[in-house]
């Protein structure tokens, strides 16, 4: 088992999907943490529909994914934060609305192109295979941004999310602050939904801050704890994979689901 | 001179006039009290104060060097998360934010130290590292508090601080924002326990919808000093 495990990580690819995954798990884990705060958890899920659909449509095109999907999801990440401040759609519907109609163009462009075959499955499901160099330097490139970013914003993106009124009161742009942290969503989510797959992606957002925050009760601590937890989630996933020939995106979502139930009982063995 | 006018102030939600035509004075180290009945326009008019909105008329002005960041603010605690990972010392110290520079990444020393002492000065220095979410309703008044006054300069704007509070804790509280008031830090309150406005408050602010005109929005029913406040 062991040899298996060595002899797949001596491929360069593996070692790519590796790194390029830790990264873009940590910044999910740390936009996560605010995202799942404000109640916005499902962005991310109608976000990585909206990038199915706009990777089977430059599929069709015979475009360059990550060109037509950033700035597509991008868009709808925007677009979403203006339906839902507008209020005239709430937030969760605005979200549906969304997240279906780019499902359902997704569909139509598919079925009248190639039909569903393994590319449309693994944009669906995940696949390590998916990650190009290039797409590895663009991932360790968007992580630094993020990371620099949350560090340099800490105490403001804590203050947005815990009270935004107050927030705002203060003097801060919690506007600029929404549409910084949707934008780099976006970014995530494109870059990470082909390795985890357009159904599962949301996971990464939502998993590791549940589960610090089952145990832990600081603002500091749940970050921390999410950042750490989300990478040897992936880390573990990735491995669980090679050695099952499971599904990528589907095994990493089985660690966070061991890592959630694991929280779960400390948590109740400390009350 | 005084510390903050409100001209004629009206503010809007679209079409929907909610706060209409309202003029006060608040001079340095007053105490004024925000009274009316739910729907009259009071977190509407204290939300106008801070900036977050825009008058659709009328003019505020503001004295004596005061900014509208600098001015503390203690929300309903109703319309915070009851479950959200923080603790005390981390939502008290957020309110050294309205002080550091736009550009300024951390707090520094002198802002932990702050947060501190108004932590001290609040009797809750115990809990600092507590989390919020377990703090009794006394007490998360209390670390509301403290952030406030880490932002406030002159002025303190509490929306309802005493709402599902008990009697005692209430009691408390109160003595604890008159304290404040002695002190010389000018405070504006909503509320609608209009005993206890009249017992603590210098000046009184009701407004209400007078007569028939229950959709033009809240009008100022009364303004003055609190002793000449009878209803």
């Amino acid at each position: 088992m062991l040899d298996n495990l060595i002899e797949v990580f001596s491929y360069a690819f593996m070692i790519r999907a590796a790194l390029a995954g830790s990264l873009i798990s940590l910044c999910a884990a740390l936009l996560g943490v605010s995202l799942v705060l404000r109640r916005c958890s499902m962005i991310g899920d109608g976000l990585s529909h909206v990038g199915f659909g706009a990777l089977v449509v430059a599929f069709a095109l015979h475009a360059a994914p990550l060109a037509v999907a950033i700035p597509v999801v991008g868009g709808a990440a925007f677009l979403l934060l203006r339906l839902s401040e507008d209020g005239k759609i709430a937030g969760d519907a605005a979200i549906a609305l969304v997240s279906t109609s780019s499902l359902a163009l997704g569909a139509i462009v598919i079925s009248k192109t190639s039909g569903m075959n393994v590319d449309v499955y693994n944009y669906m499901f995940g696949s390590i295979l998916s990650i190009s160099e290039a797409d590895t330097y663009l991932c360790l490139f968007l992580s630094v941004v993020l990371i620099v970013m949350f560090v340099l914003c800490y105490d403001g993106i804590f203050a947005v999310t815990f009270d935004e009124t107050f927030a705002r009161a203060c003097g801060i742009d919690a506007g600029a602050y929404n549409v910084v942290i949707a934008l780099l969503t976006a970014m995530t989510i494109t870059l990470g939904m082909r390795m985890m797959g357009a159904l599962l992606i949301t996971s990464l957002i939502i998993f590791p801050p549940i589960t610090s925050m089952r145990v832990f009760k600081k603002f500091k601590s749940v970050v921390i704890c999410s950042a750490v937890l989300s990478v040897t989630c992936f880390l573990a996933g990735i491995i669980l994979s090679c050695l099952f020939y499971t599904p990528a995106g589907a095994s990493v979502v089985a660690a966070n689901m061991a890592a959630f139930a694991v929280f779960s009982v400390i948590a109740m063995l400390k009350s | 001179m005084a510390l903050l006018a409100l001209r004629d102030v009206s503010f809007a939600y679209g079409s929907e006039t909610v706060v209409n035509g309202v003029s006060f004075e608040l001079s340095p180290r007053d105490f004024l009290c925000v009274l009316g009945e739910n729907g009259s326009g009071k977190s509407t008019l204290v939300k106008g104060i801070l900036s977050l909105l825009k008058p659709s008329s009328g003019e505020i002005f503001m004295g004596d060097g005061l900014r509208a960041s600098e001015i503390g603010y203690m929300p309903q605690t109703t319309q915070l998360q009851k479950d959200f990972p923080a603790s005390v010392f981390e939502v008290v110290i957020s309110g050294q934010l309205a002080k550091r520079g736009r550009f300024r990444p951390f707090y520094t020393g002198l802002d932990r130290a702050s947060a501190e002492e108004k932590l001290d000065s609040l009797g809750i220095l115990g809990l600092r590292d507590k989390s919020f979410c377990d703090l009794s309703g006394g007490q998360r008044q209390r670390a509301l508090l403290a952030r406030a006054l880490c932002a406030a300069r002159k002025l303190l704007i509490m929306d309802e601080p005493t709402a599902g509070l008990d009697p005692h804790a209430t009691e408390e509280l109160y003595g604890v924002i008159r304290k404040l008031n002695e002190d010389g830090l000018a405070i504006i309150m909503v509320s609608h326990d209009t005993a206890l406005a009249k017992r603590c408050a210098t000046h009184i602010l009701h407004i209400g919808h007078p007569g028939q005109c229950g959709y033009c929005g809240g009008q100022r029913v009364f303004f003055g000093a609190a002793s000449e406040y009878y209803n």
